[in-house]
């Protein structure tokens, strides 16, 4: 008897985790969408040029890898060191990556008069 | 092409030019002739092989076993094995290819038999296989066999994928066997540099084999990489800190890292690509804002990373059975775990000295000429830290420690040649000479292959269940090691004379000799392969007299040997108890090797799925369309991936369970094995009286 009403508890709780895993996750998947959306929406209708247009594009990106970080990865702020450590070494090697790309790019266009990477 | 073209061409490009023989029937001349038979004859190499194979499976009736027991496994261990073979297959291939490259520089002067175009594809084919389909899944076999016995896990973290990740690997390597039999590869090196491979220079269906073979590869390592790393940080046994790993795992799990950050640029790189030949895109075009230098940029973002995820595991290798066969725990254990970590940040900083003479500035160039003699140092600690383990070790000279010490004079070599051409100056003289060629083959060859292949000597009884030849096993090892040292010394002096690399043939009479000891090297090498396969062939007659159920033929020192040989599926009956390094050597030293398990409990495991074999042959559909312009076949596999991944994110009823009963039943039948068994000592170890149980010495080592 109390074994059964122990398993309808937890049964209980187990849907009611899987509703809030399910919200999450619809959450998450229209904030991603959001996010690809407007930046295309904002360029297809011209509603922003130049700089402020690139500056605009960048945070949204940002916004954009916070969401997948919260709910795809889910990673919060009280996280392991495992975590923190991961991330870290992602940033180091995406900077390295990233900034040296640009860096060996824009000295040969540079030196070679060649159009900057497209 | 346009739908009205497609409706003419149902399939694309395909036509009866596409095979190796067309050429040679309607335009005879010797050339053709020769060309023509070399490539018919390898293709019919493919195809009889392929034949010969599926009459074996179906007269021996073995079908039904082959496809519970392997295609569909998720099995780690057998995913592992599978790996090796698919391995061991494209290194014949491969290794025939440079063989016949070989033949054709020694008979250089002034032309030689081939064809620029049939040698330029013997040399894009070499390269492509050798990294992606010989070295990649040889290391990716190895880890997945081992590297969850080590940790005391049961299974991978993700089992259906580790099975996708094999079989999409098997359909990448299967695109590049099926381009000896219908139409050509791409003959534009294995890093296939654009303008050349755009469609405005190479207009054939080559660089397009190449392109997805590639992305299939690229994806099913991506996918390993997570796999691996996710095990690792997930299912280590209680007590297995990450300083407690053995080496091999922590080698394991930095490969891992940099296999998940450094693949993604060459799938970019690889669909950039394709968008310029399929859609007319620009990104490394000639005209229209194109800049090829980028693709070399990406491509080398990912490939001086990948040369570090080819030889990592190795290091890793070498660091276990040496460790083992010196009968020492290993020298500077930290030391060695911090010297992996800087080689995997400093990886990924010094691609750009793959393209010194691109035209940057001379800052540049030093800065990364700079970063790429630092590399030196953590190598050259991992060197010092083997040399100190062998140290007034107790050393058996085995086949595994023959390769070791092989490796340790000979990669040492190549680390030197590596540094002189990290220098700007001197990579201005000697790029794309053959310089070049002999420093990286002097490098991935002992470095990468002979740690695979050492690892495979030192593993096998652990996973078939009895030792291989010792005797045809040295000859190999000593073929290798000496083939090796006469097929590329030579191409060291011929670079520095100024042979180009990839060159057809040369009108200067003094590369003759050198060109010459280098073909008697690959002569020497191939019987080197000639001789792992009778061994193999040996070995499997002889196997009765070599068993080692017991498990443990090495004196072993990690967890993988605390277990029978081969492993139950769930392979730990109990999932042992951690204390420190070393921890089958701490158990065994304990006397608490073989522990009784008070009571058993029931194993979960994964399911056999076929989600394997079928993304796998979609795959390779989806890849062959692709190729060949077959508008319908490309939507009609790439709808049925889709489908496929949606339906299996339905299914729920994915593991099973293994009864308490039945695992107390096959774990007290091998413990009673043990019992029965005779521990030999070091001295005996290549007798058949080695049945797997190490006889307990505790040696003083002095300091």
């Amino acid at each position: 008897m109390i074994d059964q009403f122990r398993d309808d508890e937890e049964t209980a709780s187990r849907k009611l985790e899987e509703r809030k895993d399910f919200y999450s996750y619809v959450w998450g998947f229209s904030l991603a969408l959001a996010m690809t959306l407007v930046p295309f929406a904002v360029v297809h209708w011209g509603a922003m040029r130049g700089l402020s247009l690139l500056i605009f594009i960048g945070a949204i990106a940002l916004v954009q890898m916070a969401v997948h970080f919260r709910f795809f990865l889910h990673i919060g702020w009280r996280q392991k060191r495992e975590d923190l450590l991961l991330l870290l070494f992602s940033t180091l090697l995406m900077v390295i990556m990233g900034a040296g790309t640009i860096w060996i790019m824009a000295s040969l266009a540079m030196r070679m008069s060649l159009p900057a990477s497209p | 092409m346009s739908f009205a073209e497609q409706f003419q061409h149902p399939l694309g490009r395909l036509s009866l030019e596409s095979l190796p023989f067309w050429q040679m029937l309607n335009d005879p001349t010797r050339g053709n002739v020769i060309n023509g038979v070399i490539g018919t004859a390898a293709a019919l190499m493919v195809v009889i092989g392929t034949l010969v194979t599926i009459a074996m499976i179906t007269k021996y009736r073995k079908w039904s076993v082959l496809w519970s027991q392997w295609l569909t496994s998720p099995d780690h261990k057998k995913i592992g094995i599978m790996y090796v073979v698919l391995a061991l297959v494209m290194l014949i291939r491969a290794l025939m290819e440079a063989l016949l490259m070989r033949a054709q520089q020694a008979f250089g002067l002034e032309g030689g038999f081939l064809s620029p175009d049939h040698f330029a594809q013997l040399f894009s084919t070499h390269g492509t296989i050798m990294i992606f389909f010989v070295a990649m899944p040889f290391l990716t076999g190895i880890i997945n066999y081992v590297m969850p016995l080590q940790i005391g896990a049961r299974d991978v973290s993700f089992p259906v994928l580790n099975s996708i990740s094999f079989w999409l690997t098997a359909a990448g390597a299967a695109l590049v066997m099926i381009s000896l039999c219908i139409g050509k590869f791409s003959t534009g090196g294995w890093f296939g540099y654009p303008p050349y491979t755009e469609a405005s220079f190479s207009p054939g269906v080559g660089p397009d084999y190449w392109i997805w073979a590639l992305t299939l590869a690229s994806l099913a390592s991506t996918f390993s990489g997570i796999n691996f790393a996710v095990t690792i940080y997930k299912k280590r046994a209680p007590g297995m800190k990450l300083m407690v790993m053995p080496l091999f795992t922590w080698t394991a799990l930095c490969t891992s890292i940099i296999m998940i950050f450094a693949m993604p640029p060459l799938t970019v790189a690889m669909a950039q690509l394709a968008l310029d030949r399929y859609l007319g895109f620009h990104f490394f075009t000639n005209e229209l804002g194109g800049n090829m230098m980028n693709f070399a940029n990406l491509f080398w973002l990912f490939g001086h990373p990948e040369v570090y995820i080819l030889v990592l595991p190795s290091f890793g290798v070498y660091s276990e059975l040496i460790s083992t066969f010196s009968g020492k725990s290993l020298f500077g254990y930290r030391s060695m775990v911090i010297a992996t970590m800087a080689i995997v940040a400093l990886s990924f900083a010094v691609w750009m000295h793959h393209f010194f003479t691109m035209g940057q500035s001379a800052n540049i160039n030093a800065v990364f000429g700079i970063a790429s003699m630092l590399i030196g140092i953590p190598t050259g600690v991992k060197i010092y830290d083997w040399m100190w383990t062998i140290f007034r070790g107790r050393v058996r000279f085995t086949v595994p420690m023959i390769y070791s010490i092989g490796f340790i004079y000979l990669f040492v070599l190549g680390g030197i040649t590596g540094i002189l051409l990290a220098s700007p100056t001197i990579d201005y003289q000697v790029h794309n000479t053959v310089f070049l060629v002999a420093h990286f083959h002097n490098v991935a060859i002992p470095g990468a292959l002979f740690g695979l292949l050492a690892g495979y000597h030192f593993w096998f009884p652990k996973a078939f269940g009895f030792r291989l030849n010792e005797r045809m096993g040295k000859v190999s090892a000593f073929c290798w090691i000496f083939g090796f040292m006469l097929a590329f010394f030579p191409l060291y002096a011929l670079g520095l004379m100024g042979l180009p690399r990839r060159s057809v043939a040369y009108t200067e009479p003094s590369y003759v000799p050198l060109e010459i000891a280098a073909f008697l090297g690959a002569i020497l090498l191939t019987v080197a392969l000639v001789t792992l396969v009778v061994q193999l062939w040996v070995s499997i007659k002889q196997r009765d007299k070599n068993r080692v159920f017991a498990g443990d033929p090495w004196d072993g020192r990690s967890l993988e040997w605390s277990v029978s040989a081969p492993p139950p599926e769930y392979n730990f009956a109990v999932i042992p108890v951690v204390t420190g390094r070393d921890a089958f050597t701490l158990a065994k030293e304990g006397g608490k090797a073989y522990p009784l398990p008070e009571s058993y409990t029931d194993i979960e495991m994964p399911k056999n799925s076929v989600m394997g074999p079928v993304l796998g042959a979609i795959g390779f559909a989806l890849a062959f369309g692709l190729v060949w312009h077959i508008l319908w076949m490309v939507i009609l596999f790439f709808v049925a991936a889709v489908v496929t991944m949606i339906v299996y994110g339905f299914a729920r009823d994915t593991t099973r369970i293994v009864p308490a009963q039945q695992v107390q039943q096959e774990h007290r039948r091998w413990l009673d094995a043990v019992a029965a068994a005779t521990g030999i000592s070091r001295a005996d170890e290549y007798q058949s009286a080695n049945q797997g149980l190490a006889e307990m010495t505790i040696h003083e080592v002095p300091a």
